[in-house]
This record gives C-alpha cells, sequence and structure tokens, in this order.
C-alpha cells in the first residue's frame, strides 16, 4: 500500500482483496451443511469452524475483523463492536449492507438515515449523532427537502412490513451505520482524510516498453539452474547455521534480551582477548564470513604475513575503500594504490595476471570508482582459493579453535523475580569524537571504513 | 545488445505485444528447470517444536504511527522514524532515548542507521533523504548539521547504506531507485524499469557487493546490477503491491511480503518463485518480512496487527503474535540475530525474543 492510495479511492483499492476474502469465509459460514448452526429466530455463534485449522486465540482474531468491519452484528449490545467468546448472540450482516457493495457510505443516505431516526422517535439521536445531523443539516442544507421526504417515504414504507422483518431491517441498518459512521473515526476513515495532492508517475509510454522489452530479451539469455540443487542449498544453509541462530537455538550464555545480561555481547565483541568456539567455527563456513568479522580478518592477515602475501589481503582492502568511500576522494586513493600496489617495483606489488594488469592500468588513467574491481576480484578468488584453505588447515586456526572458549550457560537466578539492571553501553558516536578531537584520521589501512570499531 | 534494429516505424503496440510473447517464452525457460517443490525437499528435515517469543521492550514514545526502524550494527540500538515527523535514536536493551531529530515534513517512511554508528538518514513525504550525523553534545541541535542528499519526485519510500557511511541507496513513489554519494549529493546511478511506485529495497549480501533488489507497487520484484544500472531479474506472481523485499542470509534468493496477504520466496539461481507462505485465515496484506540469522525463521508483520511466524523450508506457520494494537508497519531482526523489533501504528516499537 502506498501512500498514494490513500485517496477515496485508494482505499477501496486496498480494501477489495481484504474484502472479498473475508465476504468468502463469511458465505462458506453460512452454507446450511458445513457452516455454523443457526437457531430460529435468533442466529447464535459460539465457536468459529475450525476448518482453517487455526486456535482459539486465532479464530476469536479472525472473528473480531468481521465484526469490525461490518459481516457480523452484536444483538445485545449493539454499539459496542467487538466479538465476545461467550453465549451472546450475533447475527449476519445480510450483503446489502456489506461494506464492498456500499462503498463508500454517502453522506445523503446517513443523513436519511438519522432523520428517519429523529421522526421515529424524538430524542433518539445520542449525541454524537446529533452533532452529525446538524452538521449535516448545514453542508447539506439544499437538499434536506429531499432527505426529510425520503424518510418519511422510507418509515411509511416498513411500516407495511411484518414486525420480525420490520425489526431485523432496523437492525442491520443500524449496525451498517455503526460500522461506517462510528463516534470516533477509525483508521480507514483517518485515510481518506488525508489530502495529498501526488505527481502521477509520467511515463513515456514507448520509452518504457523499449526498456521493458530489452529487459525481457536480458532476462531470457540468463543461465538457470536446476531447482532441486538451488533448494538443497537452503537445508544446507539452515543446517550450518542453525546453532548459530540464538532465536533457533539459544545463545550461550544467554540471551541478553531475554535474561538482562549482557556477557554475550561482551563475549563477542571486536576486541575481546578470546574469542568463542561458535564464532571461530564460524570463519570456516565462507571467506566473506572470515572476513566480515574483524578479528578474523586480523588473524588471517597474520597467517598471510607468514607466507610473505600479506599485501594480497590490503590490496582488496584498499580497493574496498575506493568503491565505498566518498566520490571526490578517488583520484588520490587510486593514486596511493597504484604506487603501493601496482607501479612497477611497487613495495607491496600484487600478483595479478598481466591480462588483468594492462586493462586495469590503462582504466587509470581516468580513474573512475570500479577502475580497480576487476584487479581486486582477482586478488580475491585467489585467496579464497589458495590461502584460505590453507589456513583453515594451519596450525594458527587450529590452535585459536583449540583455546576458544565455550561460554557456561547463566545460572538461573536465584530470586527469579528481581530483575537485574540494565547497563547503558558507550554511544558508537562517541567513538568518532574522540578520535575527530585527537584529529586522527577516520580511516586507516588495516580499517576499510566500515563499522570496525562496534 | 541484439535488438539494436528497432525499426523506426516500430509502434508502441507492436513492442508491447513482442514483450509479452517475451514475457511466456520466459516462463517457459524457467518452469523447465523446475524439477521439485521446496516443501518436497523439506520433508526430510525435522519439523520445528513449540516456538515461545514474547515481548521483552516496549518503547514507547513516539507520537503517532510508527513507520520505519532499522538496529544499529552494535546489535543494540535502533532508529525509529514515525508520521509526525519524529526520529528517534533508541537504547533498545535500556529503552532510552539517546536522540530525537525533528524532519520539516510528516509521514518519515524511510530511516537507517549507517554502519559505522555516527549518523542516521531518514526521509518521506519532503521527496528527499538526510543524513544527520549523531552528536552527543546535549546542547547541539542534529538539525543543524544535516545533509541533504537524496532528491527525487516523489515521497522517499525506503533508503539503506552500502558497506560504508559514504553511499546511499533510495527508493521513491516516482518508481525510481537511486545511489547517491552522501558527501556531494551527487547522483551516481539511477534504476529505471518500474511502473509503479517502488516501495522497498535490499542489498545483496554477497561477495562481490554488487547487486539490490527492489519491489513495487506494479507487483514485481526487480534484481539490479548498481554498477551498470541494468535491472537483471524480473519476478511478477504476486496479485497486488508488494511491500517488503529482504534477502535470505545466504544472497541466493529473496522474500516479499505484500498486499495479497502471502509472503513469497523466490531464488536467484533457478530465477523464479519457489514458495509461497499463506493462510486462509490471513486476510490482511503483509507490511514487512525479515528472516533469522540462519534464514530457517521468516517473521512477518501484517495489517492486521500481528506478526506471524513461517518457517522457510517447510512453508508453514510455526506460530503468531499478537500484541500490537495497530497494523504492524515495519519487522526487522536485530544484527547478531538475538531478537527482532517491531514498529506498528500504535506509536509503539516491541523487541521480540
Amino acid at each position: 500500500m502506498t501512500i498514494n492510495t490513500l485517496s477515496q479511492d485508494g482505499v477501496q483499492r486496498q480494501q477489495m482483496p481484504c474484502l472479498t476474502k473475508m465476504e468468502r469465509m463469511i458465505i462458506s459460514m453460512q452454507d446450511p451443511d458445513m457452516g455454523i448452526k443457526l437457531r430460529n429466530q435468533r442466529l447464535l455463534i459460539t465457536v468459529i469452524p475450525h476448518k482453517c485449522s487455526i486456535s482459539d486465540e486465532e479464530a476469536l482474531h479472525v472473528g473480531q475483523l468481521f465484526v469490525k468491519y461490518g459481516y457480523i452484528y452484536p444483538l445485545k449490545e449493539p454499539r459496542n463492536l467487538i466479538l465476545k467468546a461467550d453465549d451472546s448472540s450475533y447475527r449476519f450482516q445480510t450483503p446489502y449492507y456489506w461494506m464492498s457493495t456500499r462503498w463508500p457510505a454517502s453522506e445523503l443516505d446517513y443523513a436519511i438515515y438519522l432523520a428517519k431516526k429523529n421522526i421515529r422517535k424524538q430524542g433518539e439521536l445520542i449525541e454524537y449523532e446529533k452533532e452529525c445531523y446538524n452538521a449535516l443539516h448545514k453542508r447539506i442544507n439544499h437538499t434536506w427537502d429531499f432527505v426529510v421526504m425520503q424518510a418519511r417515504e422510507q418509515l411509511r414504507a416498513s411500516k407495511q412490513r411484518r414486525k420480525g422483518d420490520r425489526i431485523v431491517l432496523e437492525c442491520q441498518e443500524q449496525a451498517y451505520w455503526l460500522v461506517n459512521r462510528p463516534p470516533v473515526s477509525p483508521e480507514h476513515y483517518k485515510l481518506t482524510t488525508l489530502t495529498k495532492n501526488t505527481i502521477a508517475i509520467t511515463y513515456c509510454a514507448v520509452k518504457y516498453n523499449q526498456i521493458f522489452f530489452l529487459s525481457c530479451l536480458f532476462f531470457l539469455a540468463r543461465n538457470r539452474v536446476k531447482s532441486s540443487i538451488c533448494l538443497e542449498s537452503y537445508v544446507k544453509y539452515c543446517e550450518q547455521y542453525q546453532p548459530h541462530d540464538p532465536i533457533m537455538q539459544g545463545c550461550l550464555p544467554s540471551n541478553p534480551w531475554i535474561t538482562d545480561d549482557i556477557m554475550f555481547w561482551n563475549m563477542n565483541s571486536e576486541t575481546v582477548a578470546l574469542p568463542t568456539k561458535l564464532r571461530v567455527e564460524r570463519w570456516s563456513f565462507s571467506f566473506m564470513e572470515l572476513l566480515n568479522d574483524q578479528m578474523g580478518r586480523k588473524e588471517f592477515l597474520t597467517y598471510l604475513e607468514k607466507e610473505f602475501s600479506a599485501e594480497n589481503l590490503c590490496f582488496w582492502q584498499a580497493c574496498e575503500d575506493v568503491r565505498h568511500g566518498e566520490t571526490a576522494k578517488i583520484p588520490e586513493k587510486v593514486d596511493e594504490v597504484y604506487k603501493q600496489f601496482l607501479a612497477p617495483g611497487a613495495s607491496r606489488w600484487v600478483n595479478i595476471d598481466s591480462k588483468t594488469m594492462e586493462k586495469t592500468l590503462e582504466g587509470l588513467k581516468r580513474p573512475h570508482r570500479f577502475v580497480l574491481d576487476d584487479a581486486q576480484m582477482h586478488i580475491y578468488f585467489l585467496m579464497k582459493k589458495d590461502s584460505y584453505p590453507r589456513y583453515l588447515k594451519s596450525e594458527l586456526y587450529k590452535n585459536l579453535l583449540a583455546r576458544a572458549i565455550v561460554p557456561q550457560e547463566t545460572k538461573k537466578s536465584v530470586f527469579p523475580f528481581m530483575r537485574r539492571q540494565r547497563h547503558s553501553s558507550p554511544s558508537p558516536a562517541l567513538a568518532t569524537q574522540t578520535a575527530e578531537d585527537d584529529g586522527k584520521a577516520k580511516y586507516s589501512n588495516s580499517n576499510s571504513g566500515t563499522a570496525s570499531r562496534l | 545488445m541484439a535488438c539494436q534494429g528497432l525499426a523506426k516505424g516500430e509502434t508502441t503496440n507492436t513492442l508491447k505485444a513482442e514483450s509479452e510473447s517475451l514475457k511466456a517464452k520466459l516462463e517457459e525457460e524457467r518452469a523447465k528447470l523446475h524439477d521439485v517443490e521446496l516443501h518436497q525437499v523439506a520433508e526430510k528435515i525435522d519439523a520445528l517444536g513449540q516456538f515461545v517469543m514474547k515481548t521483552r521492550r516496549t518503547l514507547k514514545g513516539h507520537g503517532n504511527k510508527v513507520l520505519c526502524m532499522d538496529w544499529c550494527r552494535d546489535k543494540r540500538r535502533i532508529v525509529s522514524s514515525s508520521q509526525d515527523g519524529k526520529v528517534i535514536v533508541w537504547d533498545a536493551y535500556t529503552t532510552n532515548k539517546e536522540h530525537a531529530v525533528t524532519m520539516p515534513c510528516t509521514w518519515v517512511m524511510a530511516c537507517a542507521y549507517a554502519p559505522s554508528g555516527c549518523a542516521v538518514a531518514c526521509g518521506g513525504l519532503d521527496n528527499k533523504c538526510s543524513v544527520y550525523p549523531l552528536s552527543l553534545d546535549k546542547n547541539e541541535n542534529l538539525a543543524a548539521k544535516k545533509k541533504s542528499v537524496a532528491m527525487h519526485t516523489n515521497y522517499l519510500s525506503s533508503c539503506s547504506f552500502t558497506n560504508s557511511d559514504m553511499q546511499i541507496l533510495t527508493s521513491s513513489g516516482d518508481g525510481t531507485c537511486a545511489l547517491w554519494d552522501v558527501e556531494s549529493g551527487q547522483l551516481l546511478q539511477s534504476f529505471h524499469g518500474h511502473s509503479a511506485d517502488v516501495l522497498s529495497l535490499d542489498l545483496a549480501p554477497s561477495e562481490t557487493g554488487n547487486t539490490f533488489v527492489s519491489g513495487g507497487c506494479d507487483k514485481k520484484a526487480n534484481v539490479w546490477d548498481m554498477r551498470s544500472g541494468q535491472n537483471v531479474q524480473s519476478f511478477e506472481t504476486h496479485e497486488s503491491d508488494i511491500n517488503n523485499v529482504k534477502y535470505y542470509p545466504s544472497g541466493d534468493a529473496f522474500a516479499t511480503g505484500s498486499d495479497d496477504a502471502t509472503c513469497r520466496l523466490y531464488d536467484l539461481r533457478a530465477d523464479r518463485e519457489v514458495a509461497i507462505y499463506s493462510k486462509d485465515s490471513i486476510i490482511f496484506g503483509a507490511s514487512s518480512v525479515d528472516f533469522s540469522l540462519s534464514g530457517r525463521l521468516l517473521f512477518a508483520g501484517y495489517n492486521d496487527y500481528t506478526i506471524n511466524v513461517w518457517d522457510v523450508l517447510k512453508g508453514t506457520r510455526v506460530a503468531i503474535l499478537f500484541g500490537h494494537e495497530n497494523r504492524v508497519s515495519t519487522v526487522r531482526v536485530s544484527p547478531d540475530g538475538t531478537a527482532f523489533c517491531s514498529g506498528s501504528w500504535d506509536n509503539t516499537l516491541r523487541i521480540w525474543a
């Protein structure tokens, strides 16, 4: 639902599918064989059928929606539009008064209804109805004669009906107006009063169709993978990550939101001395997981230094910095990268294949944000295929994994009703302020400018 | 590109007819490789046990409908925006409010926390996206240092920082998405292809970090290449507006929540819809969706005030959470997956765990 639908027609467009669904359910509820049991004069709803296999609470919730939108109305306290799970009586509203068939409820009809009430019994209108009546009288004064005439006619016609029918019709009409003109306007009325002159999307039809046509050709040319392979990968992924998902399997020592104990966050922070086992294990899931964790990245850098290939990771980080940094600083950053990593005889020269190197050097003549992409990609996959698997088999990694902590589950508090004090933490915004005050640069080589201080 | 030879005399109708036949061909091709359904593959997995989640924190302070929220990477702070123009930064763990900004417009439908935690971006009916650096100086007026970054020709529906504080991706009611440089406010790339308001976008968690998905009122979900601005994939199976899109944690799929009361899962490699999450008793539209950390659970907020929790693999509903007193407008799981936050038109936010 967009804000543009918040006009008269828009509400109908948004609500129609919901109303259609509700109406379908209401109709099936009234089915003589499968629906709800009805009683002679009064229709009783004690239990909403469980054909949708939903719980009692949800049944009540759905029933509530029916009452709110006027498909069922209560008999005893008509003004109280809620569904109670007891013996109170309700009746199905006739389709004539369904919201989808009579949208929107017009002012004229409401005026006629109020006029009828007024004529039938002086003083029958309650407070807010009196106010509405007077307001309408002012607003549509020019057709007031018509309103009164219509009201009189309808009252005369109803007197001709049988008493039972007349009572039911009056109930139906009353229920309809209670839903559509309640004392406090519900949300869907507030929506209709939001006037926003939105600019309609002016589309050059030809241009749009051209773009769409070209896109279709592009989509068709795509290489697709068999469903079975793709879907299997979700199963594997969910299985692999389940122990790491606190909502699925809990977390050790405990979930801070549940126990008010922030040990879990402290033990997994950036600067902790010894990481947890789960965290170290996660680095083995994919190269991306290792790089996304600042501690993992540092460990990997240490390993690469031993192998004398640390310049690869540094180069990759520098490229990230160019890609995601300020546009204005791109030329100078690219220049730095060239001097440090790409120039012949550079101090930290990276080993890229000649074809990519040629292409990159050519592009450096007119540096832009993505000029280093090919080279970065080459180095990334080099690390991923070569250094990363060796790191996972290395002593460095295995040692860390062996030393990593498995936190103890927090013992349940002796006094379970005493709430622990919730401590605040330093705001990340504070970190920059201190750094700025010290005149330190925001970016450093081992930090690609993303959220590393947290 | 194969159609350089678009004849001059080609009318709109011919093009349209050709596009329709291409679309039909595309569906044919997609169906060829569809050899199994998700729930069949998921049969061998154990069903989930009893599911208990409760409201652990209630954040009260907004004076009007909460429209959007985002988590900070420190896993406990959040930013939220509401209809009355207020944007509030909270420490959700202590429920303290840390910053508040009053926007010069109402209906602030989009807000985002910067990756560094030092700024927030927000926008709405003002058609702009503005970035506010967060200052801890109590006396400083946050609005003074505001940076106006994005300019659209219609309302801003969603915004997100890319991997750094320096770039913002926005989607708008004018049918386009755009990538902006924060410092200069320069438009870096724009994305055209939707034929109606774009309501939501999400960045892919991929290694190369170059794509994002958007969903809109034209019932389409489009995947875009950020570098070239090209629409690389498109999915159109919903029956009504798509309100929210979110990537599956692996980046190989994404979920959508729509006004047709269903949520759907689309796989990017198979290039098709692979699951529908719906029930007869769910009548009202889904406004917002998000995955749990492992991707096994999908949390969806609906316009009937409830939150439904779905088993992504088996396609069944695991739980229904009651609590909000008006429609749920936004649902987001925290960065470390310990909880999720829901914002609602009842002016409150709730943290569930």
